[in-house]
């Protein structure tokens, strides 16, 4: 089947039932815009699906319904694409503006994505932690990624079924190779949600607070093809450095110097190889779970793919 | 501390290797561009991870303390040369009793001798001690990644492969495949490949 044919049988099937069009004129009027006309295939697509809209006087979002799959949150990498979900609604957020309905995170054995549902919609509430079929939904991109948005088209049905959400984390391996500043002994902002880490005892909203104190490690880890950068929490810093924030504070007291801490860990850590897991945060690796690499990795494939080579 | 440029990972090169990239090289004419050691095998490298044993140190400095180390891997010695302006890699060398395992976080520094010929050497961003297990995973993944970089030497989009067989005499490519060889065999435990009988 010829490209052109394909699309216009996409369109076709985006207006069975609304009108009385075939395969056939469809393909002629795509094949008139991109052959004669050198018009791109989207344009042209959504030239010829306007036409019929027009003619038909058909709603152009019952419309999209047609050609809307069902996929995994995982696979979602395009920017407006009809697509229908099965989900379970994980967070719900406070919405931000008086449009947005509901906002929060839905998620399938792939992981999770935002989703957002309009006022204007007037679409029935979503509950945390309840499970629903999504058809008719849209994908959105803003800065690489993706969410999905509901509109009024858009039928949600729920399922007494449970479903394991998988999470969005990587694992790394690799080798330590870096502790960046603003490792070890920090204080953070005692504001209510403000946890910024301070700066010669200043935050950047509240200006000069008593800071509370908290123990991490801004770290690269480097497996000679990538470098990551690896944030280790109070948990994960005390599990790597065998160093935990109440000696932390006495270190530093008896050295009446917070530098000796991140001078302690650069010992205990760097060099060191680990497997780190965790959700990604900017260009950050969160390290949730660390684990040190003491085993030497299987050397007879190595042999094997050096000695045939 | 803005970090604008992406960092430079650290490549995987045993000392061999390491020590026959006498050819280095700028990608950009900006004053703060990185300075790049181009590897045999047919990569850049402006900072490496090497792990070794620390065999020797040495204060050559005149008036001021200037530390040299001798990095040893399977296949050859990295030299460390460690100063005033590594203050920390400095004192790490000045404390350390040699014999130690040893990993170097480093940027590759050539120099010409007095006889013309490039000697290569490593400017430690950070030396740490580390045990036995972390240097056999050091041995491994570092002949991994030599592999990778023989086996991607023939591909025509390699333009640090192309610009390898201008600087260097490529017949060596195949030296580094055997020293991958070398340094595996060199493990506790890994047998070496019975000779092949002759046909």
């Amino acid at each position: 089947m010829t490209d052109v044919r394909q699309h216009a049988e996409d369109l076709h099937e985006q207006f069975s039932g609304h009108a009385d069009v075939s395969v056939d004129e469809i393909e002629e009027r795509l094949e008139r815009l991109v052959d004669e006309f050198k018009v791109p295939m989207d344009e042209a697509k959504r030239s010829v699906r306007s036409h019929y809209v027009d003619e038909t006087g058909v709603d152009r979002d019952e419309l999209a319904g047609g050609s809307s799959d069902e996929v995994e949150l995982g696979d979602i990498d395009q920017d407006e694409q009809w697509v229908d979900l099965t989900v379970k609604v994980t967070q719900l957020w406070e919405p931000r503006s008086d449009s947005i309905a509901q906002v929060g995170l839905v998620g399938d054995e792939s992981g999770t994505k935002k989703f957002v549902s309009f006022e204007t919609s007037e679409l029935p509430e979503l509950e945390e932690g309840a499970v629903y079929r999504l058809s008719n939904v849209v994908t959105d991109e803003y800065e690489g990624q993706y969410s999905v948005k509901l509109n009024r088209t858009t039928t949600i049905e729920e399922l007494d079924e449970e479903i394991e959400v998988g999470d969005d984390d990587v694992t790394i391996e690799g080798a330590l190779v870096d502790i960046q500043s603003g490792s070890g002994l920090i204080k953070r902002c005692p504001e209510e949600d403000c946890t910024r880490v301070l700066q010669n005892g200043r935050c950047a909203e509240h200006g000069e607070v008593e800071g509370t104190f908290d123990l991490r490690i801004k770290a690269v880890v480097d497996d000679g093809v990538d470098a990551h950068e690896v944030i280790f929490n109070e948990a994960a810093t005390e599990d790597v450095a065998d160093i935990s924030l109440e000696e932390a504070k006495d270190m530093a007291m008896d050295a009446l110097d917070t530098t000796v801490v991140a001078d302690e860990i650069r010992d205990e850590v760097m060099g060191v190889y680990y497997r780190v897991t965790g959700p990604t945060f900017g260009r950050y690796v969160l390290a949730d779970d660390v684990e040190e690499l003491t085993e030497r990795p299987d050397t007879e494939s190595t042999l094997i793919r050096a000695r045939s080579m | 501390m803005s970090q604008a440029p992406t960092r430079e990972v650290a490549k995987r090169v045993f000392a061999r290797e390491f020590n026959d990239a006498t050819y280095t090289f700028k990608e950009s004419d900006e004053e703060r561009a990185p300075n790049f050691a181009l590897l045999p095998t047919g990569d850049r490298a402006n900072r490496v991870f090497v792990v070794g044993t620390l065999t020797e140190t040495e204060d050559i400095g005149d008036d001021s303390e200037y530390w040299r180390g001798r990095v040893v891997d399977p296949t050859g010695t990295f030299f460390i040369y460690a100063g005033q302006y590594q203050p920390e890699a400095a004192a790490f060398l000045r404390d350390t009793e040699p014999p130690a395992y040893v990993s170097v976080v480093g940027k590759p520094r050539t120099f010409e001798t007095d006889d013309g010929s490039v000697n290569v050497s490593l400017r430690p961003e950070s030396i740490t001690a580390v045990d036995e297990a972390t240097r056999d995973r050091w041995v491994v993944e570092t002949a991994e990644r030599t592999l990778d970089r023989v086996e991607a030497y023939d591909d025509e989009t390699n333009e640090y492969a192309a610009m390898a067989t201008e600087r260097y005499d490529a017949s060596l490519l195949d030296s580094y495949r055997e020293e991958v060889l070398t340094a595996l065999e060199s493990l506790d435990g890994v047998a070496e490949d019975e000779p092949e009988a002759t046909a």
